[in-house]
């Protein structure tokens, strides 16, 4: 049986293989053959979940595994790293690229331009390939892929305000992007090396003289992956890009904040460590302020906000806040709750998303506006699906929202800053509330006065409620099996933490 | 010293150019000043290998000092990835013009302040 490790290591490389070779074939085959294409995108997405599962159990057992590009030894060539959180990450970003592709399908968003199934394809691409690389250039790398694909779905189904909004953002990533090669180019000169672990090994022996070049490479680093996790004051691309995106876009972009997020959890340990001199925990003394006024001006928006899309793109900012908030403790129980209510916060957010998209489809010309209209079909359904998300997004029991807010307000409690955090998370959770409950009643509950006689519109299937029902049953799913999912997520920010450990994996013995 | 100082200075210049033009209103001005900024960010990695001139960048019996390779070879996926996206972003500014009618970033209806009626 020597097959099976020789299996269990190329399984590693799957998640970024499948969607490269399922993207050129969705190319070749959309054009003539839509069914067969269709297959494709989620034959892709179902094998992507199969081996994102079987990842997330392998890398139970607190096994790194390395995947060796070409062959090459650890530090010399590109290397693909498994441990918990890169399972946690693959697993829910092909969770929801599953239910974004159904919802895309099912409201036949997909047919508006030609290339939405190669475009989800390469996104996921890239999106697997940041979760898994252990090489900091391979990391810029994968999120060009991510990005480019990004644009490419932002701006489906064109219109005046997708190129406003997405010109913008292009613009914010190219500079996010050059920052990026500018951190790299200063980190390979200070350290001859692009390896994140064997990087967080050479950065202690840099000499006095360069210390203050090490800190700006870090805390450049630290300014990219904040444009990307859009929090304050890099956030204000989000909230207009979120909006106008078609939903099942946006609700798969709900991860690409995440990504940043993802980001900062995975380097900061792994390269500014203990021991790295003056850039030793760089981002640090930033991010709590920085996180407690993104989650501030996160929920204000989500009460300022005119209609549903504008809210859930808030509260994908106010909950990447609340989640920095924790990240920011760097202490294991800190991390392991911000990781636990990161998956939540994910799925709720794209399960809002959602939702708006099935009121704005029932509601003619009012569309997802958070202003009285006439009755509009399914409204009763309707109305508890946008119930049990906005639950799940401000963290009120019973879904996991609460278990994941209620994590973190434990797991801060015994730093210094508890008081503000405390204040922060609770309040913003009442002016989350507060918002969603204006908006919700508005829309639901009041009704406007007879409108002008254009009532032929159509009402849509129920079947585009498929979606939305399936991510909010997973967040159900998340809050009945929050005991294990919260020992693993305690258990990846144990390893992420360990810094040693990862380079022992990665560069073998040394 | 003096190659230092040169590269160090187009680098600062670029820089300075490229900010100011990406911080410009008008979609034009803002590509071409992405454009310049990438251009230093490349010139930076290319530096980032240490300035050396005159040796090879791969091993040989014969030579006893040596250029880094890396980053020129970063330097070229830099400079692929940099040009596909200057190309989608010249695309992106032209089909954004075409639908809103204005250059400006923000899709303000606003007249140019340079030249009185711009457009046809």
């Amino acid at each position: 049986m020597s097959l099976a490790p020789y299996l269990i290591t190329q399984l590693v490389l799957a998640p970024v293989v499948l969607p490269a070779l399922a993207a050129p074939l969705a190319v070749l085959l959309l054009i003539r053959h839509r069914t067969t294409g269709l297959v494709i995108s989620f034959a892709s997405c179902l094998a992507l979940l199969g081996v994102a599962i079987a990842l997330l159990v392998l890398s139970a057992d607190g096994t790194v595994r390395t995947y060796e590009v070409g062959d090459w030894p650890a530090p010399f060539g590109i290397v693909l790293v498994l441990d918990r959180l890169s399972a946690i990450m693959l697993t829910l970003t092909a969770g929801l690229a599953l239910v974004a592709l159904i919802h895309a399908v099912v409201t036949k968003v997909d047919r508006d331009g030609w290339h939405f199934h190669p475009l989800f394809q390469f996104q996921l691409m890239g999106l697997n390939g940041a979760f898994l690389t252990g090489d900091l250039f391979n990391l810029f790398v994968f999120f060009e892929v991510l990005l480019i694909a990004s644009y490419g779905l932002m701006l489906h189904g064109q219109g005046r305000a997708r190129l406003k909004a997405g010109v913008q953002y292009v613009v914010v990533n190219l500079m996010g992007s050059s920052i990026f090669l500018l951190a790299l180019g200063l980190l390979y000169a200070l350290t001859g090396t692009l390896n994140m672990a064997d990087m967080g090994v050479r950065i202690a022996a840099i000499g006095a003289q360069d210390q203050w070049l090490l800190r700006i490479a870090a805390l450049l680093l630290f300014v990219v992956f904040a444009i990307k996790a859009a929090i304050v004051p890099l956030h204000l691309w989000l909230p207009r890009t979120y909006a106008v995106a078609t939903p099942a876009v946006a609700a798969l972009f709900a991860i690409m904040t995440k990504i940043g997020v993802y980001s900062i959890i995975r380097v900061t340990p792994l390269v500014f460590g203990d021991g790295a001199g003056s850039a030793a925990w760089a981002p640090a003394p930033y991010l709590l302020p920085a996180a407690m006024v993104t989650a501030v001006l996160g929920f204000i928006g989500v009460f300022a906000a005119r209609s549903l899309s504008e809210q859930a793109a808030y509260a994908i900012i106010g909950s990447t806040g609340t989640l920095m908030i924790a990240v920011a403790g760097w202490q294991a129980d800190t991390v392991g709750a911000a990781l636990y209510y990161l998956v939540h916060s994910t799925l709720a957010g794209a399960a809002l998303f959602l939702v708006a998209d099935i009121v704005a489809r029932r509601r003619a010309g009012f569309v997802d506006h958070a202003t009285p209209g006439p009755v509009f079909a399914h409204r009763q359904i309707v109305a508890l699906l946008f119930m049990i998300a906005a639950i799940g997004v401000t963290g009120l029991p019973p879904l996991s929202g609460f278990i994941g807010k209620l994590l973190i307000l434990d797991a801060v409690a015994d730093l210094s800053s508890w008081g503000w955090s405390w204040t922060v998370i609770l309040l913003t959770t009442l002016v989350g509330v507060v918002g969603f409950a204006r908006a919700g009643s508005s829309i639901f509950w009041k009704e406007a006065p007879k409108d002008e006689g254009k009532r032929a519109l159509e009402v849509p299937a129920r079947a585009d409620m498929i979606a939305p029902a399936l991510i909010l049953t997973l967040l159900v799913a998340l809050s009945v099996a929050a005991g294990p999912a919260t020992a693993y997520a305690d258990a990846a920010a144990a390893q992420l933490l360990d810094r040693a450990a990862t380079a022992r994996a990665v560069l073998g013995g040394g | 010293m003096t190659l230092e100082f040169l590269v160090a200075s187009a680098i600062g210049v670029l820089v300075a150019g490229g900010i100011y033009l990406t911080l410009r209103a008008r979609l034009f001005a803002v590509v071409l000043g992405l454009t310049l900024f990438s251009y230093a960010v490349n010139l930076f990695l290319f530096a980032s290998g240490r300035l050396v001139v005159g040796a090879p960048p791969i091993w040989s019996y014969d030579v006893d000092s040596y250029t880094d390779p890396l980053p020129q070879a970063l330097v070229l996926t830099a400079i692929v990835i940099t040009f596909g996206m200057t190309a989608f972003v010249v695309i992106l500014a032209l089909r954004s013009f075409l639908e809103t009618g204005s250059d400006h970033v923000d899709g303000h209806d606003v007249p140019t302040d340079d030249q009185a009626g711009g457009g046809e």
